[in-house]
C-alpha cells in the first residue's frame, strides 16, 4: 500500500514537474552577459572559475568550511583501533599500477589546478584526482588507514580553509567580503586554489580512508 | 527541445526516483544512495535549465560543483553514522520503520 501510494505520488510529481519546465517561458533574467562582462578584471578567463573563486567567493569559503566539519564530524563516530581485517595478498600487477599511476595523478592534479585560470578544471577537480590517487594507494594496500590525525596531517586538512580566511580577511579593507584588487586577483586566487587543492584532496581523501578499516 | 531540457527533464525524473527510494527503502545505505540520486537530479535540473537555450551559464555550473562537493562530504557523513549505527544497534535499519 505505501510503496503503492509512494510510487504514484513520485509519478504524479515528476509528470508536474516535467510539464512545468516544458512551459517555462524565457529567463526573465541572465548572469551570463554579467559575468563576461567583468571577467576582465577577476583575475582568470575562465567564467566558472571567476564566479567560484572571485564574484561568489564566499560560497567556496564556506564549502570548504563545510568539508572540514564533515571530515570531523566522521571522525567524531568512526571507530578507532579496530582489530584489522584479515588481509588478502594483493595482485602484484595491480600494486605496480598503482605505484605508476600516483605520480601521474598528482602530476595530472597539479595541471588541473593550472589550467583553471583559462579552461574547465579548478581546486575541486585536482583535489579530487589527489584523493583517488590517495584512496588508490589505499585499495592496493600502499597507504594504510588514518587512525587520529598528526599535526601535519591536521595542517593539511585545515590549511586550504584557513589560507582562504586569512585572505579574505585581510581584503576586508577593501569594502566587501572577498573583493579582490583587480591587479592582484589571479594572484590571489591561485594562491587560494592552491590551498584549497592541497586541502581538498586531504579532507575528500580523510572521508575514505578515516572510515576504512584495514589499519596497519 | 533542447539539450538542456532534456538534462533538466531527466534530473526530474532521477529527482522522483530519489524521493520515492528515501521513502520506501529500509536499508540506511540504500537511502543514502536514493538520497544521492536526488540530489544529481536536483543538479541536473540546476545545471539544464540553465541552459535551456543553448546558452550555457557559468552561475549555476558554479553552484552545482560546490553542490557536488558537499553532497560527497555528506554521503560521508551519513555513511559514517549508518555504520556506527549498525555497529551499535546491529541492525542497518532504523528503529521504528516498518
Amino acid at each position: 500500500m505505501k510503496r503503492l501510494a509512494v510510487s504514484l505520488g513520485a509519478a504524479l510529481f515528476a509528470a508536474l514537474l516535467g510539464a512545468a519546465l516544458l512551459e517555462l517561458g524565457p529567463p526573465a533574467a541572465t548572469l551570463a552577459p554579467l559575468v563576461a562582462g567583468t571577467l576582465a578584471q577577476s583575475g582568470v578567463t575562465h567564467p566558472v572559475t571567476a564566479v567560484l573563486l572571485n564574484f561568489r567567493g564566499y560560497d567556496t569559503l564556506l564549502e570548504i568550511a563545510v568539508l572540514l566539519i564533515a571530515l570531523i564530524g566522521l571522525t567524531a563516530v568512526a571507530r578507532r583501533g579496530e582489530a584489522p581485517a584479515a588481509t588478502a595478498a594483493v595482485e602484484p600487477v595491480l600494486t605496480t599500477l598503482a605505484r605508476l599511476a600516483a605520480p601521474l595523478m598528482v602530476l595530472v592534479a597539479v595541471y588541473l589546478l593550472w589550467a583553471g585560470a583559462f579552461r574547465p578544471g579548478g581546486a575541486f577537480q585536482a583535489g579530487a584526482v589527489l584523493a583517488a590517487a590517495a584512496v588508490l594507494l589505499h585499495l592496493t594496500r600502499l597507504l594504510p588507514a588514518w587512525a587520529t590525525p598528526g599535526t601535519w596531517l591536521r595542517a593539511g586538512l585545515a590549511g586550504g580553509f584557513l589560507l582562504f580566511l586569512a585572505i579574505a580577511a585581510a581584503l576586508l579593507a577593501e569594502g566587501a567580503l572577498l573583493k579582490y584588487p583587480p591587479a592582484q586577483a589571479g594572484l590571489l586566487i591561485l594562491a587560494i586554489e592552491s590551498g584549497l587543492t592541497v586541502s581538498l584532496g586531504l579532507i575528500l581523501a580523510g572521508l575514505f580512508l578515516f572510515l576504512s578499516e584495514e589499519r596497519r | 527541445m533542447t539539450s538542456g531540457l532534456v538534462f533538466a527533464l531527466a534530473g526530474v525524473a532521477l529527482f522522483a526516483m530519489g524521493a520515492a527510494g528515501v521513502l520506501l527503502l529500509a536499508e540506511l545505505m540504500r537511502r543514502v544512495l536514493a538520497f544521492n540520486i536526488m540530489g544529481s537530479g536536483a543538479f541536473l535540473v540546476l545545471v539544464g535549465l540553465a541552459q535551456r537555450n543553448d546558452v550555457p551559464d557559468p552561475v549555476p555550473q558554479a553552484m552545482v560543483l560546490t553542490g557536488i562537493v558537499v553532497a560527497v562530504a555528506a554521503t560521508a557523513l551519513a555513511l559514517a553514522l549508518a555504520r556506527r549505527y549498525q555497529a551499535l544497534g546491529g541492525r542497518d535499519e532504523l528503529a521504528g520503520d516498518d
